[in-house]
C-alpha cells in the first residue's frame, strides 16, 4: 500500500492553491489548442516547456500534464463542431460526432465525448498506478512482427467502414497507403516517390494535410454546394437540464464503447510504435463490431463518439508508460516531455520509479486531478462551442476555411503543404460527389507509416520468411484473428450472393 | 454524373500508373532473404488502385453504381458558381499569403467572403475581418510561437513593430 | 500567458565583446523570431538537444526574439538543407545539425548543396558511439562478441543505411571480416528499445539513447568508438585500444544559412558561446555523455572539410 501513500501525496501536491490555478489555466489553454485544427497537445507542450522553467519543477510537471489533458479533450471539439479532426487521434470521433452535430445534437456528442474521455482517463490512470512496471515488460515483448500484426488487426476492424462500393473503398485505402509511402524509405534510406520532383514531398504527406484538405475544404465546399448555401443545422439548444439529459443518454448508449475504448486504448497506447491513434481507431471498429445494431454507427451513434474518445485519452496516459519506464516516447508529445525530464535532470528508464518516486507519483497524481478539471472546464465551455455552431453559416464557413489554411500551415510550416491541402480539398470534393469514401484514405495514411516499416523489419529479421507473423507466440494469434476478420465480410458477401442468385434463379 | 464517373476513373487510373512508374525508382521486387524492396509497397498498392479503377469502369459500363445511373450533371450552374467563387477565393487566399502575409491574406479573404458571398453588413464584415487576423496573430506568434509567412519585404516594418509589442 | 519583460542588459557580455569591434550601438540583434531549424524529426536525440538549447536561451532570457524550433527531418535532413539554402532571410535562419549535414549532400548530389557555403556558428559538442549487447547474451568483452558474430546469423539494429551507426557497423564488418544483418529503425530510441526487448542482438548507439536501460542493467557496453575511454564508462575499451585507428562521433553543431551577414553571424556565435558556457549545457553534456569540442568559426570550416572527406571514404566503403 506504499503506492497509495505516494499517490495521495502526489494528489495533495496538485491540490495546493497555486497548482490548482496552474491546472485550470493549463486545462483551458490545452482545450483551445486541441480544438484548433492543426494544433495538438504536441504544440502546447513544446511551446510551454520553456515557460515551465519559471515555476518550480513540481508545478511545471502539473502544468504540462494539465495542458496535455486539456488538449486531449479539445481534439474532439473540432471533430464534432467543425467536422475536421484536429489531430490523428480524433479522426474516428468525426464518424459519429459530425452526424450528431448536423442533426442538432452537438451537445449530446460533446457531452458524451467529455464523459467518455473522463472515464477513459480515469481507468487508464488506475491501470497505470497499479500495473506500470509490469506493463513495461509487455511493451518490450512487442517487436516489429507484433506491431505489424496489430496494424493488420486495426485494418481488419475497419473493413466494414467504407461505402457500399467495394472497388472505390479499396481504391481509397490503397491511395492512403501509397501517400503514406511518399517522402523517404526508412529501410533502404533513400528518398522515395518525390512526386513531380517537388522538394516539398521530401518530408512526406502529413496526415493533417490530407485530413484538413478532405474534411476542412472538400467537405465544406461539398456542403455549400449540396445544400445550395441554405444549410440548416437543426437549432442546437443548450440548457443545464439538457446537459443532464444528454449525459444520461450519452452514457446509456455509449457505455459499451467507453469501456472498450478505455481498455483497448490503454493497451495499444503503451506500445511505443503504435500509440493513441491506432488505439482510438481500433476501439471505434471494435465498438461497431460488437454493437447490437452496427448499422447505426456512422450515422450519429453516441457509442461511436464514446469509444474513440475514451480510447485516445486512455492511450495518452498509456503512452506515458513506455516514456517513464523505458525512456522511449510513444508519441511526439511524450517525446517532448521526455526532453523536458532530461532538462529537469531526471533520467527516464526502468529505475525512475525507484529513484524518483516523488516525481513519478506527483506526475500520476496530477493526471488524476487534471482529468477531473479537464472534464469540468470542458463541460463549462460546451455552450460556447454550441454557440459557435449557431453562427450564420456564411460566417462559420469562411472561419473554417481560415482555420484550415492556418492549421495546414502550422502542422508543417511549409507553404507547399497548404497548396497540397487545397489540391486534396478539390479532389475530395469531386470524389465525394461520385460516392468515393474518403475516410479509409485518411485512416490508411495514419496506419501506413507504422505498417510498412514493421512489415519489412519483420521480413528482414526472418530472412524474408513471411511465416514469422504466424509462428511468434503473440504475433501469431493476432494475425490469425485479423485475417479471419478481414475475410468475414467477403465470406458473408459470397454466401448471400450465392443465396441471392439461387433465389433469383428459382 | 455518368460522364464524370468514367472521366474520374480514367484520371485516377492515370494517377495510379504515374505512382507505379514513380515507384520503380526503387526496387519493386522481392529481394531474396530481405523481403520487399523499397518501391514494392507503393508499386503494388498503386497496382491495386489501377485494378480498382478497372472495376469502377466495369461497373460504369454495367450501370451498377449510383453515379453511373444518374443523368444529372456533375455541377449545375449553381455548383459551378460555388466552386468558382469559393474555390477561387481559396486559391486567391493562399496565393496572397506569399505577397501580403498570412494575416493580410486572411483579412482579404474574410472580407471577400463575408461581404460578397455572405452579404453581411459592412459593420460585421469589417469587424470580423480585422478582429480574426489580429486574434490569430497574437495566438500564433505570441502564445504558440508559430511564425506564419510574412509575405514580401514591404510588410516587414509593420511586423517588426508588432513583434516589439509582443516580445 | 504572461509575456516576460525582456531585460535588455541580458546580452551585456556579448554586446561588450561585439562593442570592441563595432561599438554597442551598431550591434546586430534579430528583429523577428529566429527560424531555428532542426535537421531531424520531433522526438529524436537531435531534436531533444535542439530543444534543450532553445530552452536554455529562453530560461536565461538570452535573445530579444524567440528561437522558434522548426523540425525539418525529411529525406535524412535534405529538407532542412534545402530550406537553409533557399532561406529568404538568412540573418534569421539557423540550423541544428548532426552528421547528416555531411552525408546527405554526398548521398544526394542532385540537391546541389555545398556545406562550405553555410555560416559556421557553434560546435556544441560531439556525441560518441558505443557498441551494446543485451545482458542475457552473456557477452562481456569485444572479443567474445566477435566470436559470437562469426558464428553467423547475427542481427543488429540501427537508424538506417547511410546513417551514423551504419557507417560504424560497416567499418566493423570490413575490419573484422564480419557478416551482420542490419535492421533499420526510425530512431535511436526505437533501436534501444528493441535491443532491451531482445528483438535484435546488438546496437551501435549514442549513450544518451541507451542510458536508461544501461542504468537498469539490461544492456552491456562492450566497446566505445571514442578517441579515449569515456568518463561515464571507464571500463569500456575503445576501438583504438584494439589496434584499429578508428573513432566516430556525431556532431551537435549550429550553423547559419548561406549568405548570413557577418554581424548576424557574430551575434549567433556569441549567443551560442554563452549557451555553451552555461552551467545547464555543461551539466547536460556530462549527463548525456557528450564530449566537449569547442571550435572557432574558422576551425569549424576546416572541421567540415575533414568530415566531408572522411564521410566520402566511409560511404564509398559502404558501396553507396
Amino acid at each position: 500500500m506504499e503506492i497509495l501513500g505516494l499517490l495521495s501525496d502526489g494528489v495533495m501536491v496538485s491540490l495546493m492553491p497555486i497548482n490548482v490555478m496552474l491546472i485550470l489555466i493549463g486545462v483551458t489553454l490545452g482545450l483551445f489548442i486541441g480544438a484548433m485544427p492543426g494544433l495538438g497537445s504536441v504544440n502546447g507542450v513544446a511551446i510551454l516547456l520553456p515557460i515551465t522553467f519559471l515555476v518550480p519543477p513540481n508545478s511545471a510537471i502539473i502544468f504540462l500534464a494539465a495542458i496535455y489533458y486539456g488538449a486531449m479533450y479539445g481534439g474532439a471539439i473540432s471533430s464534432i463542431t467543425l467536422g475536421i479532426p484536429g489531430a490523428s487521434t480524433a479522426v474516428a470521433t468525426t464518424f459519429d460526432g459530425r452526424p450528431l452535430a448536423l442533426s442538432g445534437r452537438a451537445s449530446l456528442a460533446l457531452v458524451t465525448a467529455a464523459l467518455a474521455s473522463f472515464i477513459g482517463g480515469t481507468i487508464s490512470n488506475v491501470l497505470f498506478t497499479v500495473f506500470a512496471p509490469l506493463l513495461a515488460t509487455v511493451a518490450l515483448i512487442f517487436g516489429p512482427p507484433e506491431i505489424f500484426a496489430l496494424m493488420l488487426l486495426a485494418f481488419a476492424t475497419f473493413v466494414g467502414l467504407g461505402g457500399d462500393d467495394i472497388p472505390k473503398t479499396i481504391f481509397s485505402i490503397c491511395l492512403g497507403l501509397v501517400f503514406a509511402a511518399v517522402g523517404f524509405d526508412e529501410i533502404s534510406g533513400a528518398p522515395r516517390l518525390i512526386l513531380f520532383d517537388i522538394n516539398g514531398f521530401l518530408h512526406g504527406i502529413n496526415f493533417l494535410v490530407l485530413a484538413i484538405g478532405v474534411y476542412g475544404i472538400g467537405e465544406m465546399i461539398w456542403t455549400i454546394e449540396n445544400t445550395r448555401g441554405e444549410i440548416t443545422t437543426t437549432e442546437a439548444k443548450m440548457s443545464l437540464k439538457g446537459i443532464v439529459r444528454d449525459s444520461k443518454e450519452g452514457m446509456r448508449r455509449g457505455w459499451k464503447g467507453t469501456m472498450i475504448g478505455s481498455f483497448l486504448g490503454f493497451f495499444v497506447g503503451i506500445l511505443p510504435a503504435a500509440g493513441a491513434t491506432p488505439g482510438s481507431l481500433m476501439s471505434y471498429g471494435v465498438a461497431k463490431l460488437v454493437a447490437k445494431n452496427p448499422k447505426e454507427f456512422g450515422k450519429g451513434h453516441p457509442g461511436g463518439v464514446a469509444a474513440p474518445e475514451a480510447a485516445n485519452n486512455s492511450a495518452s496516459t498509456g503512452s506515458m508508460l513506455p516514456m517513464l519506464t523505458l525512456g522511449i516516447p510513444g508519441s511526439p508529445t511524450t517525446a517532448i516531455l521526455l526532453g523536458g525530464m532530461v532538462i529537469w535532470g531526471l533520467t527516464p528508464g526502468p529505475r525512475l520509479f525507484t529513484e524518483q518516486p516523488d516525481f513519478v507519483w506527483g506526475l500520476i497524481g496530477s493526471f488524476y486531478i487534471s482529468n477531473v478539471f479537464a472534464l469540468l472546464v470542458n463541460l463549462a465551455f460546451i455552450p460556447l462551442f454550441i454557440w459557435m455552431l449557431r453562427m450564420p453559416f456564411t460566417v462559420l464557413a469562411p472561419l473554417i476555411f481560415v482555420l484550415s489554411v492556418v492549421g495546414g500551415y502550422a502542422a508543417t510550416q511549409d507553404m507547399h503543404d497548404v497548396w497540397l491541402m487545397l489540391v486534396f480539398g478539390f479532389g475530395a470534393f469531386f470524389l465525394r460527389k461520385l460516392d468515393y469514401p474518403l475516410a479509409p484514405a485518411v485512416l490508411a495514411i495514419v496506419l501506413g507509416p507504422i505498417a510498412e516499416p514493421t512489415l519489412r523489419q519483420s521480413l528482414l529479421l526472418s530472412s524474408g520468411d513471411a511465416s514469422i507473423f504466424l509462428t511468434r507466440p503473440i504475433a501469431g494469434p493476432i494475425t490469425v484473428i485479423a485475417i479471419i476478420l478481414i475475410l468475414l465480410p467477403v465470406i458473408k458477401a459470397v454466401v448471400t450472393r450465392m443465396r441471392g442468385s439461387r433465389e433469383n434463379a428459382a | 454524373m455518368r460522364l464524370a464517373e468514367i472521366l474520374t476513373a480514367g484520371i485516377l487510373a492515370l494517377l495510379s500508373i504515374y505512382l507505379m512508374w514513380k515507384s520503380t525508382e526503387l526496387n519493386v521486387g522481392y529481394i531474396r532473404g530481405e523481403g520487399p524492396g523499397g518501391g514494392a509497397w507503393p508499386f503494388w498498392l498503386a497496382g491495386i488502385m489501377l485494378i480498382c479503377t478497372g472495376f469502377i469502369a466495369f461497373n460504369w459500363w454495367r450501370r451498377t453504381s449510383p453515379p453511373s445511373q444518374s443523368d444529372d450533371v456533375l455541377l449545375d450552374g449553381y455548383g459551378k458558381r460555388t466552386l468558382v467563387l469559393v474555390g477561387g477565393g481559396l486559391i486567391a487566399f493562399i496565393g496572397l499569403v506569399n505577397i501580403i502575409s498570412m494575416y493580410g491574406a486572411m483579412a482579404v479573404f474574410l472580407f471577400y467572403y463575408l461581404r460578397f458571398l455572405g452579404r453581411h453588413s459592412w459593420n460585421l464584415t469589417l469587424i470580423l475581418s480585422l478582429a480574426i487576423p489580429t486574434t490569430f496573430f497574437f495566438f500564433f506568434e505570441g502564445l504558440m510561437r508559430i511564425t506564419m509567412p510574412k509575405g514580401l519585404g514591404f510588410t516587414e516594418p509593420f511586423y517588426n513593430f508588432l513583434y516589439s509589442i509582443i516580445y | 500567458m504572461t509575456i516576460t519583460k525582456r531585460m535588455f542588459v541580458k546580452l551585456a557580455g556579448a554586446t561588450a565583446l561585439a562593442g570592441l569591434i563595432a561599438g554597442p550601438a551598431a550591434a546586430w540583434e534579430p528583429t523577428k523570431p529566429v527560424d531555428f531549424v532542426i535537421m531531424a524529426g520531433a522526438g529524436g536525440g537531435a531534436d531533444q538537444i535542439a530543444r534543450f538549447i532553445q530552452s536554455v536561451a529562453e530560461k536565461k532570457d538570452l535573445t530579444n526574439r524567440p528561437l522558434v524550433p522548426n523540425n525539418k527531418g525529411g529525406g535524412s535532413g535534405a529538407e532542412a538543407l534545402i530550406a537553409l539554402n533557399g532561406a529568404g532571410d538568412p540573418d534569421h535562419t539557423i540550423l541544428v545539425t548532426l552528421n547528416s549535414f555531411f552525408t546527405t549532400p554526398l548521398r544526394q548530389e542532385n540537391l546541389g548543396i555545398d556545406v562550405q557555403t553555410f555560416t559556421p556558428v557553434a560546435m556544441m559538442g560531439v556525441d560518441p558511439f558505443v557498441l551494446w549487447v543485451h545482458k542475457d547474451s552473456g557477452i562481456t568483452t569485444f572479443e567474445q562478441w566477435l566470436e559470437e558474430v562469426k558464428k553467423g546469423d547475427y542481427v543488429m539494429g540501427g537508424t538506417g543505411k547511410g546513417q551514423e551507426d551504419s557507417l560504424v557497423i560497416t567499418y566493423l564488418e570490413q575490419a573484422f571480416d564480419l557478416d551482420i544483418k542490419y535492421i533499420p529503425y526510425k530512431g535511436g530510441g526505437a533501436v534501444a528499445k528493441d535491443l532491451a526487448g531482445k528483438q535484435i542482438m546488438a546496437t551501435v548507439n549514442n549513450p544518451a539513447e541507451t542510458k536508461g536501460f544501461y542504468a537498469a542493467g539490461d544492456v552491456v557496453p562492450l566497446l566505445s568508438f571514442s578517441d579515449e575511454r569515456m568518463p561515464a564508462f571507464p571500463d569500456v575499451p575503445t576501438l583504438k585500444e584494439k589496434g584499429h585507428d578508428f573513432s566516430y562521433y556525431n556532431q551537435r553543431a549550429v550553423v547559419g544559412a548561406p549568405g548570413q551577414s557577418e554581424e548576424a553571424a557574430a551575434y549567433y556565435q556569441d549567443l551560442f558561446k554563452t549557451i555553451y558556457e552555461s552551467q545547464e549545457w555543461q551539466d547536460y553534456m556530462a549527463s548525456e555523455s557528450l564530449s566537449p569540442l569547442w571550435l572557432s568559426p574558422d576551425e569549424q570550416k576546416a572541421y567540415w572539410q575533414t568530415q566531408v572527406d572522411r564521410h566520402k571514404e566511409l560511404l564509398a566503403a559502404m558501396g553507396e
